[in-house]
């Protein structure tokens, strides 16, 4: 019997679905950066002469109602899209870990008030409170952002205080305390850089769920306004059409499958790869 | 350096430690020995004012500060930069995401002290150690090489007084000599002070002056350490000394 061999963490990250996920992550990216170099037509320029034409030389992916090039509006979206899901994910993660981090660190009472604040805002559906937050709030993509942000942050700020927990008893720890380094400066030198690596994966993990529940707000009109390009909004736009007009609803709706898909494959290989206790036989 | 009188030491109600008298000069190496929870360590740390939830009462007063009444930015200034600390897991004692030179060189800058390589790299060579070593991180190097860099860190803070808790129990033999040959050179050339906790009698012998033997969380016994193991009067210290291999 051979001993059991533990894989090595990174740059080992051998899962081929991970990298492919990151690849593709990559080709999104640069194609919304890229944006105004790659499209081939303006993004809202509207041509009701050429309305509902099928994908073709001229149009790769078609054209939408009011003439526009579906294919442009498809690269400029994911500008819409995947800032919308840095935006959510930043500012999340800044509100939850530093909250998560001090819970976790702390303990005893500033611990439990911390958690308990965040009990409250799991115990809301998050859609049915983004849904509240954006009826509320004027609809545009910085809506979107702050009602997905304010239902998102308690995962992180859960994630963070039990990793902190474990991190603010390790040996170090103690030993910076025993160097009089104050509490702030052992949380962000010793415990933060210690505890992210669950936080990182997760923000990988999620990132393809912001965008989904960006474009399902979008869908409900709560989101992105006319005229400006988001995954979720063209299909929205797009789905009265399905069945006639297949191409203005199904290539955003592949865009936003596409870009999810890749996130949370890549955040599972990230999550195999960092796990210490993997072992493979 | 050391000064405890009265010392008792207590967790929800229960007394983990009690401590009557402890002194420890400039250059004198005392050693508190006992098995597991007889209250070694927690007297160490309560040393540093750093027992939290416990209840701690006596006078404690280490390098003219007293440890019980002093305000925490008082007891962060002498903690590091006059009193180290010399942990049992050496590697464990080392944050993993950061390089040994800039944990040393935030230590130098937290205390208000110089921080430039020469000084690092001085105490770096004071403990044998090649200066490279800096660039590592903990996970690069050796046991006996991350108790030396904490020693290390404790000449380069200046530190008067070094409290080492077991600090070559996790060590191979050929390295434990090392450490104790270090420790005592220092002690002889820089006049340190040094109070050590361990249950390795045979490493007590070669370095200690005098010894308190801990039981269940009480001095059972203490006394010169030539003495104490060589004439043991409590029935405890006996058994002790003949555990020993």
């Amino acid at each position: 019997m051979t001993a059991p061999v533990l894989r090595r963490p990174l740059p080992g990250f051998g899962d081929r679905f991970a990298v492919a996920g990151a690849l593709l992550i990559a080709l999104v990216v640069l194609a919304a950066l890229l944006a105004p170099w790659l499209a081939p037509y303006p993004a809202d320029e509207v041509d009701p002469v050429n309305a509902l034409l099928p994908p073709s030389g001229a149009h790769w992916f078609g054209t939408d109602q009011v003439g526009r090039d579906v294919f442009t509006r498809v690269l400029y979206g994911g500008r819409t899209s995947l800032s919308i899901a840095v935006a959510v994910l930043a500012v999340s993660a800044a509100a939850g870990v530093t909250l998560g981090v001090v819970a976790g660190y702390a303990g005893g009472w500033v611990r439990d008030v911390i958690m308990r604040v965040t009990d409250v805002f799991l115990a809301f559906p998050a859609l049915l409170l983004s849904l509240t937050l954006a009826v509320v709030l004027q609809p545009s993509v910085t809506t979107v952002v702050l009602a997905i942000a304010v239902t998102w942050w308690p995962w992180y700020a859960r994630l963070s205080a039990s990793a902190a927990a474990s991190i603010a008893g390790r040996p170090y720890v103690d030993a910076a305390r025993c160097l009089g380094v104050p509490a702030p400066l052992i949380i962000v030198r010793h415990v933060l850089p210690n505890s992210v690596t669950p936080v990182l994966v997760q923000l990988s993990l999620d990132a393809g769920g912001v965008i989904l529940t960006a474009a399902a707000l979008s869908y409900l009109g709560l989101g992105a306004q006319e005229p400006a390009a988001e995954w979720g909004l063209m299909v929205q736009q797009g789905q009265t059409l399905f069945t006639t007009n297949w191409w203005v609803v199904t290539f955003p709706g592949l865009a936003i499958l596409v870009t999810a898909f890749a996130f949370n494959v890549l955040g599972e290989g990230l999550r195999n790869a960092l796990d210490p206790r993997r072992i493979v036989k | 350096m050391i000064e405890v009188r009265d010392l008792r030491v207590g967790y929800a109600g229960r007394v983990v430690a009690r401590v009557p008298e402890l002194d420890v000069g400039a250059g004198e190496c005392v050693a508190i020995v006992g098995e597991s929870g007889s209250g070694k360590s927690t007297t160490l740390l309560s040393l540093l004012g750093l027992t939290e939830g416990a209840d701690v009462s006596g006078n404690i007063k280490v390098c003219g500060v007293d440890v019980l009444k002093a305000a925490p930015r008082e007891l962060r200034a002498i903690r590091g930069a006059r009193v180290a600390l010399v942990m049992q897991s050496p590697q464990a004692a080392l944050s993993p995401t950061t390089r040994l030179g800039v944990l040393m060189r935030r230590a130098l800058k937290l205390h208000g002290l110089p921080a430039g390589g020469r000084v690092m790299a001085d105490a770096a060579e004071a403990v044998m150690l090649d200066p490279g070593i800096l660039r590592r991180y903990p996970h690069e190097i050796s046991g006996g090489q991350a108790q030396r860099f904490a020693i290390a860190l404790a000449i380069a803070l200046g530190a008067e007084v070094i409290l080492a808790d077991e600090p070559t129990s996790a060590l191979d033999v050929t390295v434990q000599a090392e450490v104790v040959g270090v420790l005592r050179r220092l002690r002889e050339e820089r006049g340190l002070a040094l109070l050590l906790v361990s249950h390795d009698l045979a490493l007590v012998s070669t370095i200690a002056d005098r010894v308190l033997v801990m039981r269940d969380g009480a001095v059972v016994e203490s006394g010169p350490a030539a003495e104490v193991l060589s004439r043991p009067a409590h029935p405890y210290t006996r058994e002790l000394l003949e555990a020993l291999p």
